[in-house]
């Protein structure tokens, strides 16, 4: 009622209100969001590279042929699922260990929890940098660690090497990002009622069986959103693997390729090709996890 | 007797993983720390020394003379501090319309907003470098803060929108029937309440910006507009990585940021669950 009152003294409908205050913000979304996502569908379809523009021309889907038979693009795609599986398993475990961990008290719980906080504090590209040191095969103190715990037998090129280059990378990611995963699951255990625990209690049920019935079915929307969020993230990795190793030893990702061709080869036809395809595994995805989200909350 | 000892026994395992995740969690900030502060000798020394034997303030005298570090300090302030403030502003309007107002295609509209959160930056970064070059916005600061704001302007409105939600019609009506004008209303009585939303949201904006590397790395081509990520990443001198000086500009930005995230704890878990749990 009040708001139509207060509206009358500008002059304004509530319809022509909303449309002046969320004109900005949309235009700005638009302009450098949506418009620019169709501008790299269309670059997709032509053979442009920014170094002779002139050459420019139309080729229709030739650059999506070309992805397909493109053995670095597979490579990138293979390195990309490997890391974004692997990685995003580690921190939903270890994530949800912290998360439980922080949920109840006990002495020094503060402490513990400003300490979860740090690695996501710290910005990926510096994190990464922190690590590339401590990885160093010359002077880092990973390979000085593993030594003196007779683990190894001599210093190893951590991130020289492909066997061991893509597994450096996991762990540094999982490093600076299962904070996150814990944060978001924290937030789920928190809306829990304890009375079932009270009662599960009550009615004789030990720690185990209360976590089993009671604290993962609870707990099943949360967790999916923090694996969505966290699959999705995985999937778009750029700046860790840029750091550590620059796509060598067997670990470049589909951004990190995406980058190479756009920027060093100023291939932008095929470049944004890349990109599409990247956009349209993401948008997939997340359709595909919408739905069973959407579905998750039907049934409840 | 037994349970005694059991429950002895989980104790003691307990805190050996609490006291192994913290240890991990602190230990790569504590290396970059402890490397900083050590000559070069020491730290290209075999085996790593856990102390600095020669403390120096060495690095970090470099990191600021021979490498101009100060300057990409400045340049991801201003481009973090615009970017917060532009997305604090064109959000807290449209934050405004989608929580008191009613009107037609509300739903369309936050679901266009929802749907560009999930957008890969990658996906656009061909055609908005054509774009910025076009408007010979390359290498300048406007040319990273108009497309974060872009980027950031979903999550801003989505958590502006729920605190707006939280604030009670009631005073804002009260405060009219006492004779307020809408606009003193706004001011003295939905901005004051909605000061915990502001602030969770530009902090999460501006740490978002503080921390962009993808179009930075791409739209910046010197040392007038690069931002401290590209710096980090770039940093290096001929055939070497100076891993001292390295450390210590990792050191400088990081500490500020710890110290920030520390406080505001309460208020950056809030943020970052609300969007995710509540929506």
């Amino acid at each position: 009622m009040h708001t139509i009152r207060r509206i009358r003294e500008y002059g304004l409908s509530q319809r022509q209100l909303a449309v002046v205050l969320l004109v900005p913000a949309l235009f700005t979304i638009l302009a450098i969001a949506l418009y620019p996502l169709s501008q790299t569908f269309w670059l997709s379809l032509q053979d442009y590279n920014l170094k002779f523009a002139a050459q420019r021309k139309f080729v229709g889907l030739g650059n999506y042929v070309k992805l397909l038979q493109d053995e670095h693009f597979r490579a990138a795609f293979s390195h990309t699922l490997f890391f974004t599986i692997v990685s995003v398993s580690m921190e939903f475990v270890i994530g949800l260990a912290v998360a439980l961990t922080i949920h109840r008290p006990f002495w020094g719980r503060g402490l513990v929890r400003a300490a979860v906080l740090v690695p996501w504090a710290i910005p990926t590209v510096i994190s990464a940098r922190m690590w590339e040191w401590m990885w160093n095969d010359q002077f880092g103190v990973i390979n000085d660690i593993l030594l003196r715990l007779h683990l190894i037998a001599k210093s190893q090129a951590w991130l020289g090497k492909p066997g061991t280059a893509m597994w450096a990378i996991i762990i540094t990611d999982v490093w600076k990002t299962t904070p996150f995963m814990a944060l978001l699951l924290l937030a789920g255990l928190q809306v829990i009622p304890e009375d079932l625990y009270e009662s599960a209690m009550i009615d004789g049920a030990g720690a185990w069986q209360r976590f089993r019935h009671i604290t993962l079915p609870l707990l099943r929307p949360a967790i999916l959103v923090a694996i969505i969020f966290r699959t999705l993230d995985a999937f778009r990795v750029f700046d860790v693997v840029y750091v550590l190793t620059g796509g060598a030893s067997d670990t470049e990702t589909l951004v990190v390729l995406n980058q190479r061709v756009l920027f060093s080869f100023l291939e932008f036809g095929y470049g944004s090709a890349i990109s599409a395809a990247i956009f349209l595994i993401i948008f997939i995805f997340s359709g595909m996890y919408m739905r069973i989200l959407g579905l998750e909350l039907e049934v409840k | 007797m037994r349970a005694h000892r059991r429950l002895r026994a989980t104790t003691v395992l307990f805190y050996v993983w609490v006291v192994v995740y913290v240890v991990v969690s602190i230990f790569p900030l504590y290396w970059a720390i402890n490397t900083s502060l050590k000559t070069h000798n020491e730290i290209i020394a075999w085996p790593p020394t856990w102390f600095p034997h020669d403390l120096t303030l060495a690095n970090y005298y470099a990191t600021f003379t021979e490498h101009e570090f100060g300057r990409n300090i400045l340049n991801s302030l201003i481009v973090a501090g615009g970017t917060t403030f532009l997305a604090l502003l064109l959000g807290s309007l449209a934050a405004y319309a989608l929580a008191r107002l009613r009107f037609p295609g509300k739903l369309a509209v936050m679901g266009l907003i929802l749907m560009t959160s999930m957008f890969p930056s990658i996906a656009i970064v061909s055609p908005l470098f054509i774009l910025l070059r076009k408007l010979h916005w390359l290498n300048t600061f406007q040319g990273l803060i108009v497309p974060y704001t872009s980027f950031a302007l979903p999550l801003t409105i989505w958590i502006l929108t729920s605190f707006f939600h939280e604030i009670p019609y009631e005073l804002e009506e009260a405060a009219l029937v006492d004779g307020a004008t809408p606009f003193q209303a706004l001011r003295l009585v939905i901005l004051p309440l909605a000061a915990p939303g502001l602030v969770t949201a530009g902090l999460l904006v501006f740490i978002a910006a503080w921390n962009e590397f993808l179009f930075a790395l791409n739209f910046t081509l010197d040392n007038t507009t690069r931002t401290v990520p590209v710096a980090i990443a770039l940093f290096s001198r001929q055939f070497e990585v100076p891993w001292g000086e390295l450390n210590a500009a990792s050191v400088v930005v990081t500490l500020p940021l710890v110290l920030l995230v520390l406080i505001f704890q309460r208020r950056i878990i809030t943020g970052l669950t609300a969007g995710a749990i509540k929506g």
